[in-house]
């Protein structure tokens, strides 16, 4: 989905200001300052009780911050109360109302606000189906499966043309294979309405193939904001590379600064290894080298390239995934630790490149690292 | 065979008190042939007509009356938190507990020494009576209020509001209908309560303000007609007719539509 075009936005619909909340002694998020554009595809993603539900309540009004501000296109969110602002919600639990049909629970919104009955209908209608319900009007909440509740949830919160959807693991309760189609048709339904969308999340993978820019949260602060590929290929910090994909850390130290090039022992092997810089970092500083298993290559000694770091150890484990395995490769020195190193099955085999017990030398260049402070 | 004895040991006096309200016999010792005449004298008897009048009354009031104040009870100690609300919570249930004997004296006391008025007109007279059955039955009401609010999923609320909803929509559209079951089956309860209730009753009663059971108990003193069974009977019909409509809207309503 990196592919995806990305809008001439850029204007803010939604802006936190040093936004904080505590629960009694617990800082559920600390000083949040975040700026959503308009028409995009905005996802938060972080552990469990990193408070992107906490943040996702602010958004929405039913927590009031502690400290900081809130704006919704530029207006100050401080005394208006949830249902006085135009964001809608898709709740976890889809939070239907179980004794009204279909009908009726898309056109609540609507029937709140005094709409007449006949744009109601229409209206209703028309949403029915944009999401591919039609026909499903009059029955009742019990009566429906986890899919199409879900698309019932995503209806009512969209008839009221919000300018914002808020999306709370709108996909958590789906199985697998309908947690696909609705990806794709949650990004369809984005594309067609041009509507901000906000979606919370813990799984990467639905953040990483949805949004257009991510943010990642750990412990009440934002990490990390940037697109999916930023995220992945750049992450600004150990956590950020830690919680998104997979991905081996090998503890250094800092030897020598050459332009943007840094040099750095391994505590492990004291091999050296040459790395792009990170500039947080002082000449004799212990650090973390980054590198993901499948930019690990296994060194070939038909092909010569001077300028790939190399590191020798033994395969202990292999795991088959099909289009791809998974080698742990124990490497010693003063001590030993274990790099995974992810090889693509590009060519039809029988067999695996390298067997359990094989002694290799696992070789990466420059630009596929990158270093984090301890 | 545990199971049959059971049956005959709760339901025997019962059937037996139904089959002789329609034994033709003044003495009603002995079975003396089938026939309706003590029903018809019974709805004949004006006493207790009027008696029954009374007793539907109050039992009309003592719904309405406690069915506010059980709802807004339960109500508060659901949403709000304060203090010493264990506390409050456990004296709401004391006059579940406490013998109806004591309340019926306390309550006589009471209202003899705040001098409520006796002489009252219909239905004002009644008005004793009907406080009381409210003291014993919106405790009832609050306890089954509070257990069907329990269960209310609040991110319902939290939606509605998210929809635009105000709180008086709110409470109309989501929790109202959340509560419709529970509110019918102990309005039921109350009105059950009071039609049913002698003790209490007792102590709050005038010779203008008496309620069917009291009237059954003074036919008794005099002698055990047909007619007091005829009269038992179709109180034992109208309290049965009431619990089987709550159990029914228990099962069809909330079931229905809670199935996950």
């Amino acid at each position: 989905m990196g592919a995806r075009d990305r809008k001439t936005m850029n204007r803010s619909i939604v802006q936190l200001k040093g936004i904080s909340k505590n629960y009694g002694t617990l800082e559920a998020i600390k000083e949040i300052d975040l700026d959503i554009f308009e028409g995009e595809f905005f996802s938060i993603i972080g552990p469990s009780g990193c408070g992107k539900t906490t943040l996702l309540r602010v958004l929405a009004g039913f927590e009031i911050p502690d400290s900081g501000s809130l704006y919704i296109e530029n207006i100050n969110m401080q005394n208006v109360p949830p249902n006085k602002r135009s964001i809608n919600m898709v709740f976890q639990s889809y939070a239907l109302f179980p004794h009204m049909n279909v009908l009726d629970n898309v056109a609540f919104g609507l029937k709140v606000d005094g709409v007449a009955r006949d744009e109601q209908a229409r209206r209703v209608k028309s949403m029915l189906s944009l999401v591919k319900l039609s026909g499903l009007e009059n029955r009742l909440p019990q009566q429906l499966s986890g899919g199409q509740l879900q698309r019932v949830a995503l209806a009512r919160a969209l008839i009221k043309k919000p300018q914002v959807l808020l999306l709370d693991e709108p996909l958590s309760a789906l199985d697998a294979k309908l947690r696909n189609e609705m990806r794709q048709e949650l990004i369809r339904l984005q594309k067609n309405l041009g509507i901000t969308f906000i979606l919370i999340t813990h799984d990467q993978q639905e953040a990483l193939s949805m949004a257009d820019r991510i943010a990642v949260m750990n412990e009440g602060t934002i990490q990390q904001v940037a697109s999916p590929s930023d995220l992945y290929e750049f992450p600004s910090n150990k956590f950020v590379a830690d919680f998104i994909g997979s991905i081996n850390f090998i503890g250094c130290q800092l030897s020598e600064i050459d332009g943007d090039v840094f040099k750095v022992i391994t505590r492990i092997s004291k091999d050296a290894f040459t790395v792009e810089g990170n500039n947080s970092l002082r000449i004799g500083q212990d650090c973390w080298l980054g590198i993901r298993p499948e930019k690990i290559n296994f060194e070939d000694a038909d092909v010569v390239n001077s300028h790939h770091n190399k590191l020798s150890g033994v395969v202990k484990n292999i795991t088959y995934f099909g289009q791809a395995s998974m080698y742990h490769v124990e490497v010693t020195g003063e001590k030993t630790a274990t790099i995974n190193v992810m090889e693509n099955h590009s060519q039809r085999s029988r067999h695996t490149t390298n067997k359990v017990g094989d002694s290799v030398v696992l070789c990466w260049s420059i630009e596929s690292s990158s270093l984090f402070t301890s | 065979m545990a199971l049959c004895c059971t049956i005959v040991f709760l339901y025997a006096p019962i059937i037996v008190l139904v089959i002789f309200s329609f034994n033709d016999s003044r003495r009603n010792v002995t079975w003396h042939g089938f026939t309706f005449k003590y029903y018809e004298k019974a709805l004949q008897n004006n006493n207790l007509i009027e008696a029954f009048f009374n007793s539907l009354s109050i039992a009309f009031f003592n719904t309405l009356f406690s069915l506010i104040l059980g709802t807004l009870t339960a109500l508060l100690l659901w949403r709000f938190r304060f203090s010493y609300k264990s506390v409050y919570e456990g004296i709401i249930l004391v006059p579940i507990i406490i013998p109806e004997i004591c309340i019926g004296i306390a309550l006589l006391v009471f209202f003899k020494l705040c001098g409520w008025p006796n002489d009252l007109p219909w239905p004002l007279n009644l008005s004793k009576i009907t406080c009381a059955h409210i003291l014993f039955s919106f405790p009832f009401v609050a306890v089954i209020i509070r257990a069907r609010l329990a269960t209310f999923n609040l991110a319902q609320e939290e939606a509605a509001l998210d929809l635009g909803a105000n709180h008086k929509q709110i409470f109309k559209n989501v929790l109202f209908p959340h509560l419709k079951p529970a509110l019918v089956v102990s309005s039921l309860l109350a009105f059950t309560l009071s039609l049913d209730d002698f003790v209490i009753t007792f102590f709050m009663s005038g010779p203008e303000t008496t309620t069917v059971p009291l009237k059954i108990y003074s036919m008794v003193r005099f002698s055990v007609t047909p007619e007091v069974n005829a009269a038992s009977t179709i109180l034992l019909l109208i309290t049965i007719a009431l619990a089987a409509i709550a159990i029914w809207i228990q099962r069809s309503w909330v079931q229905e539509i809670e199935k996950p």
